[in-house]
């Protein structure tokens, strides 16, 4: 069961992950930075539980931040790159921070023992659930509390204004500035707001996994976070979901039994997956389908 | 209304505008032509800040224009459509004009609301006003990829006309279009011209432009030939050379034909 509980939440913290890139790439940017951002969020967060005591929700909060400041920096020198610039850019980023995580060493006795972030070892002692009995299942619930959350706020900020302008610099820049949208602002905004998300979600894989180190933080970790979006589609921030439960759920783990096989078919999965669903696991037409089904969709019932 | 003063706009060596100086009067359709490559576009995108311009002057309205990126002059007034349409295709068409408001004083407090909730009456009545000023007014919620040429057209005209502006720079709007879509397209531009608002026509369809404009000014290679009103412009020896070459063309190379 704990196996099953911890896929749910990898799931969860992964879905966070691909939706700080799905915003991003709304506005037409493609970032390898998320995994930088995921981790100052994680390393954040776990010094503030564990060398600051805080408890967990304001040090989720705080790391969150602090993953979105550094997401606004990033923002404005991305703004003059685009494209395959942007990624290797943000790549950039992602490696500066996961190197100066591999540098840092703040060690401080709490209790009998130290506790900090021990460079090379990476840090251990993230054990605020465990230390507060937690069980597997409050875990899972509070993971998926953020994920809902998010996947709320994006859904609805897609029936807003605010979505169409996001989609707008999407989909044609130069005209969405020849209609008034600052483009500054939006992709700034976009970028600092996709920080916050990964932030999160690092917070919260900290915590699960009670142990990171630089290695979590790789540029593989970086193309999961825009392959989910890319795989899932844009039309919907369930499709992103799709897409970790796809990726996470089924390949990495139901095809473990292939043994060395499974990144063979892994790959080719998702070579699959790409053809024969070009614009999205969950696109357009599937949406359809799935309310046709459950009787949300009026023209499918005129027969229009 | 518009003024422009010694525009010039170099690309590497090409001189795509050379000193252009031109004046648009407020509530005036003023049309500007000239062959392929005399500068019209490229005037466009520098009143609109999409390009800086190598030297001269921009002024709207009095203010100076010059520096300011496209999305502060579209709050000043200045709206345009693209030569060759640039919508945003995976939106409806009602979200393709209700990005278009940025020049309301109410859209600060829609931004995070939905469609349902967070358009005031206001926006709601000047949207069906755009819908059917482009008559769409049935495919609002149709994705503007799905529509057809001409739709796309009149949608990019409404979108244009939904930032409120006071300067309306439409680029070669009836290129492709049909002799009823012409007709339909000047009383469009008359229509919007009533609701007080400027219009500088770039265009290359003669019926277009002859019937609609008070003045029309003619580039080539960057600067003004010709001005004045259309059927001056008509007769004027030298918009003639520039469309058609001198009366004395120099002869052709033996044995080798156009």
């Amino acid at each position: 069961m704990a196996y099953y509980l911890g896929l749910v939440q990898l799931i969860g913290i992964h879905t966070l992950l691909g939706l700080s890139a799905y915003i991003l790439m709304l506005t037409g940017q493609l970032s390898l930075g998320q995994a930088g951002f995921f981790a100052i969020g994680a390393y954040s967060a776990g010094i503030l539980t564990v060398i600051f005591q805080l408890p967990i929700l304001p040090a989720l909060f705080i790391g969150a931040l602090i993953a979105a400041f550094f997401a606004f920096l990033v923002g404005f020198p991305a703004l003059r790159v685009k494209g395959l610039m942007l990624v290797v850019a943000t790549i950039a980023f992602s490696e500066f921070v996961r190197l100066f995580f591999f540098n840092l060493s703040w060690r401080v006795p709490r209790g009998d023992i130290v506790v900090g972030p021990d460079s090379t070892n990476g840090f251990r002692e993230i054990r605020y659930f465990v230390a507060n009995g937690w069980s597997a299942w409050e875990i899972t619930a509070f993971v998926w509390v953020f994920v809902v959350l998010v996947m709320a706020l994006l859904w609805w900020s897609d029936r807003s204004r605010t979505g169409s302008v996001l989609r707008a610099v999407g989909e044609d820049e130069l005209a969405a500035q020849s209609v008034g949208v600052n483009l500054t602002a939006v992709k700034v905004a976009a970028m600092t707001a996709g920080g916050f998300i990964a932030g999160i979600g690092g917070g919260l894989y900290a915590h699960t996994a009670t142990y990171v180190d630089h290695l979590t933080f790789t540029v593989l970790l970086a193309t999961f976070a825009i392959a989910y979006p890319i795989l899932g589609g844009l039309s919907s921030v369930f499709g992103t979901l799709v897409a970790v439960i796809f990726i996470q759920g089924v390949l990495v783990e139901g095809l473990r039994f292939l043994g060395d096989w499974r990144n063979i078919v892994f790959g080719l999965m998702i070579i699959a997956a790409m053809n024969l669903k070009p614009s999205g696991l969950f696109d357009a037409p599937t949406a359809r389908i799935l309310k046709r089904a459950i009787g949300l969709d009026e023209r499918g019932k005129t027969g229009a | 209304m518009l003024e422009l003063r010694g525009l010039s706009k170099h690309f590497g060596g090409v001189k795509a505008l050379d000193g252009l100086d031109l004046t648009v009067d407020e509530g005036e359709i003023f049309g500007l032509i000239g062959p392929n490559g005399s500068g019209k576009s490229t005037t466009i995108n520098v009143i609109c800040g999409v390009y800086g311009q190598t030297a001269g002057t921009v002024r709207f309205r009095g203010e100076l224009m010059d520096g300011q990126p496209p999305h502060r002059r579209l709050r000043a007034g200045i709206a345009r459509t693209f030569q060759n349409i640039r919508l945003f295709p995976n939106l409806t068409v009602w979200q393709n004009l209700w990005v278009a408001q940025n020049s309301h004083q109410d859209i600060a407090r829609q931004g995070f609301l939905p469609r349902w909730l967070g358009t005031t009456r206001q926006t709601r009545k000047e949207i069906a006003g755009l819908l059917e000023l482009a008559d769409l007014g049935h495919k609002g919620d149709d994705l503007a990829a799905n529509l057809a040429f001409g739709e796309q057209r009149r949608l990019e005209f409404a979108r244009a006309a939904a930032a409120r502006p006071k300067l309306l720079l439409l680029d070669e709007p009836a290129a492709g279009m049909s002799r009823v879509e012409i007709d339909d397209l000047s009383r469009r531009i008359r229509r919007v011209r009533e609701s007080g608002v400027t219009v500088l026509l770039v265009e290359h369809v003669m019926e277009l432009v002859m019937g609609v404009t008070e003045r029309i000014a003619v580039l080539n290679f960057g600067n003004r030939i010709a001005f004045g009103t259309p059927s001056e412009v008509q007769h004027n020896q030298a918009v003639q050379e520039a469309y058609l070459g001198s009366s004395s063309p120099e002869p052709r190379p033996a044995g080798r034909k156009s």
